[in-house]
């Protein structure tokens, strides 16, 4: 520890003087290729992001175009991972599918820690009953296990893919507004929060300029901890016919689709598992680079 | 100790407090008159006012709750949209085989997870540490679904060892509970690795060594009993996150538990079950987390004094 401490002020005069940002930047990426999986992951989950963002452009058919002649096909050269029941070309399904499985991911968590985070704050911010009462309706949430809350919301809303999203992030909620409040909890002593008061900044100032900087850390470790079981959950609602519905090629739904052709075609259902699954690792294995990443002290044990 | 038990049990009551007013403003969330939806699409005015009458939705709000509140602790859920049974009766059943999976789920991850734990912390960085931690990493990526299918397609489909679906013998146990349990046995394992390294880097442990004791009595009787108090807290959580996964995986294997009948209702819209099965389910993980924290009190002197 006091030798890091010291190589580090050595090292200082040498280095290039950086904008702090940019020098904060670095170091992420310096103690990323430390934790070996990471890399390759971070490069894995870019080509899944690339395959997203040009989906139309990657797939070789129309992924909602029927072709009954053409049902039920083993890969080959034309139908790079076969066709399905209805003769849709499942290579273009499986990458127009990488659109709906990070959308899923991304908005439910965004929609989670725009909920979460603020109301975390406030409670470890303001503390007394504010906070009990914020933290008491929490625990409810999380009185629900697993997708019992957000099968419970799509009972009431309908099964469409939006609403499953919408309660899988209605379930992420007291996760981020647990970690947020903890964390403002500890920020909130240090020294500089006090002399901010002292100033007379605003509460609000206080909060939005000094705590959330201080804590985004530990927040987007934990959110991309977050997309990719958000991913997992919205596939396994679709696979029950809560989530995305027919003719979407959403995986968890292509998944539940197949299961009907088990004995004849297992393609339907290895390929958009093993999609699944490789996205969901590659996020997991980048993810537990950049927790070791931002936060050192876990590194060293 | 009396005053931990107390000051646990008055928490408990505001989250059941809140479970059961989520539960009952269900019916009242969903869009349009319930009354009319429960009616059905040709029932004529005076049917729907019958229906609301009946389900008492006619009665002011309070009453309302306190009705269905005195009704749930009596066990009565009122009657089925779909079958016109009592609701109590549909769900007991049904959640005696949810328990059967989940209690053999939950014995598959301990033994799984435990083992492979052990073997991984007292082997630090072997070959099976390493396949190990391969092996998790991969399960806990997987939808709990994807694991059900490859399951049936080996087990069922070409091997022909289980059957593939249904509720039987035990042979029908077998791959939902390994489905189930797998993927929390990743977590008990990386847990118990963990906890046990910490505890083997502890100074009694080197006492233990340096007073000639063998290695299998030290990581057994000095290591192995310390390090099991943080994995009892994630084998509490466990039971909880395997009720949950019991929804998906009955599913997959036509198990005819809980998790499954509250699907079917969802898709039928039969709100008396989906409301008794989520109360049922919030309030048995309620317990369950509460009992994991007494037995980690139980377990562990110094948190009582806190």
């Amino acid at each position: 520890m006091s030798n890091a401490v010291l190589s580090a002020a050595k090292a200082k005069p040498a280095a290039r003087p950086l904008s702090p940002r940019m020098a904060s930047w670095r170091r992420t990426f310096r103690q990323l290729r430390r934790s070996r999986l990471a890399i390759p992951a971070g490069c894995v989950l870019l080509v899944f992001v690339l395959v997203a963002l040009f989906a139309p452009l990657i797939a070789t058919h129309d992924p909602f175009k029927n072709d009954l002649a053409n049902a039920l096909l083993t890969p080959s050269s034309a139908h790079w991972m076969g066709t399905d029941e209805l003769g849709r070309d499942l290579f273009s399904r499986i990458v127009h599918g990488a659109r709906l499985s990070f959308m899923a991911g991304i908005a439910s968590v965004a929609i989670s820690m725009l909920i979460g985070v603020p109301l975390g704050m406030i409670s470890g911010y303001v503390g007394g009953r504010v906070d009990a009462v914020i933290m008491r309706v929490m625990d409810v949430i999380l009185a629900f296990p697993g997708v019992l809350l957000a099968i419970a919301i799509i009972s009431i809303a309908g099964a469409t893919f939006t609403n499953a999203v919408v309660g899988v992030a209605v379930n992420t909620v007291p996760i981020f507004a647990r970690v947020a409040r903890g964390s403002t909890l500890s920020v909130k002593e240090e020294a500089y929060i006090e002399a901010c008061r002292a100033l007379g900044t605003s509460d609000f100032r206080i909060i939005w300029r000094h705590i959330l900087p201080n804590i985004s850390a530990s927040l987007s470790v934990l959110a991309t901890l977050r997309v990719g079981i958000s991913i997992l959950v919205v596939a396994s609602l679709s696979f029950l016919g809560l989530g995305a519905q027919a003719p979407l090629p959403e995986w968890g739904a292509m998944l539940s689709n197949g299961r009907t052709y088990l004995l004849i075609a297992p393609h339907l259902v290895l390929f958009p598992g093993v999609a699944i699954i490789v996205l969901v690792l590659a996020i997991n294995l980048f993810q537990d680079g950049l927790r070791l990443a931002l936060d050192p002290k876990s590194a060293n044990r | 100790m009396t005053t931990f038990l107390l000051r646990r049990i008055l928490q408990l009551v505001p989250v059941l407090f809140g479970v059961s007013i989520a539960v009952f403003a269900m019916i009242h969330a969903i869009p349009g008159d319930p009354a009319e939806m429960v009616a059905g699409i040709d029932a004529t005015p005076h049917d729907v006012e019958i229906v609301r009458q009946r389900l008492g939705l006619d009665q002011p709000l309070l009453q309302q709750y306190l009705i269905f509140v005195g009704n749930a602790l009596t066990g009565d859920f009122g009657t089925s949209f779909r079958t016109g049974l009592p609701v109590s009766e549909e769900i007991m059943p049904r959640f005696y085989n949810t328990m059967v999976l989940s209690v053999a789920a939950l014995i598959i991850s301990v033994v799984v997870g435990f083992v492979s734990g052990v073997v991984s912390a007292v082997w630090k960085f072997s070959i099976f540490d390493n396949v190990s931690l391969l092996v998790s990493l991969i399960g806990l990526s997987m939808p709990p679904f994807f694991l059900g299918l490859v399951l049936l397609m080996v087990f069922s489909v070409d091997l022909g060892w289980f059957p593939m679906s249904g509720m039987g013998d035990w042979r029908h146990l077998v791959l939902p509970a390994v489905t189930l349990g797998l993927p929390s046995g990743a977590v008990v394992a990386r847990m118990t690795r963990s906890s046990l390294i910490d505890v083997l880097d502890q100074d009694y442990i080197r006492t233990a060594r340096a007073k000639g004791l063998p290695e299998y009595t030290v990581v057994n009787s000095h290591a192995v009993r310390n390090a099991l108090i943080p994995v009892i807290t994630i084998v509490g959580l466990q039971m909880g996150f395997l009720l949950g996964g019991a929804v998906v995986c009955e599913s997959v294997f036509a198990w005819p538990g809980i998790g499954r009948l509250t699907v079917q209702a969802i898709l039928a819209r039969d709100f008396p079950v989906i409301q008794a099965s989520v109360l049922l389910l919030a309030v048995i993980f309620v317990v369950v987390n509460f009992l994991t924290d007494l037995l980690y009190g139980v377990f562990d002197p110094r948190i009582k004094v806190q």
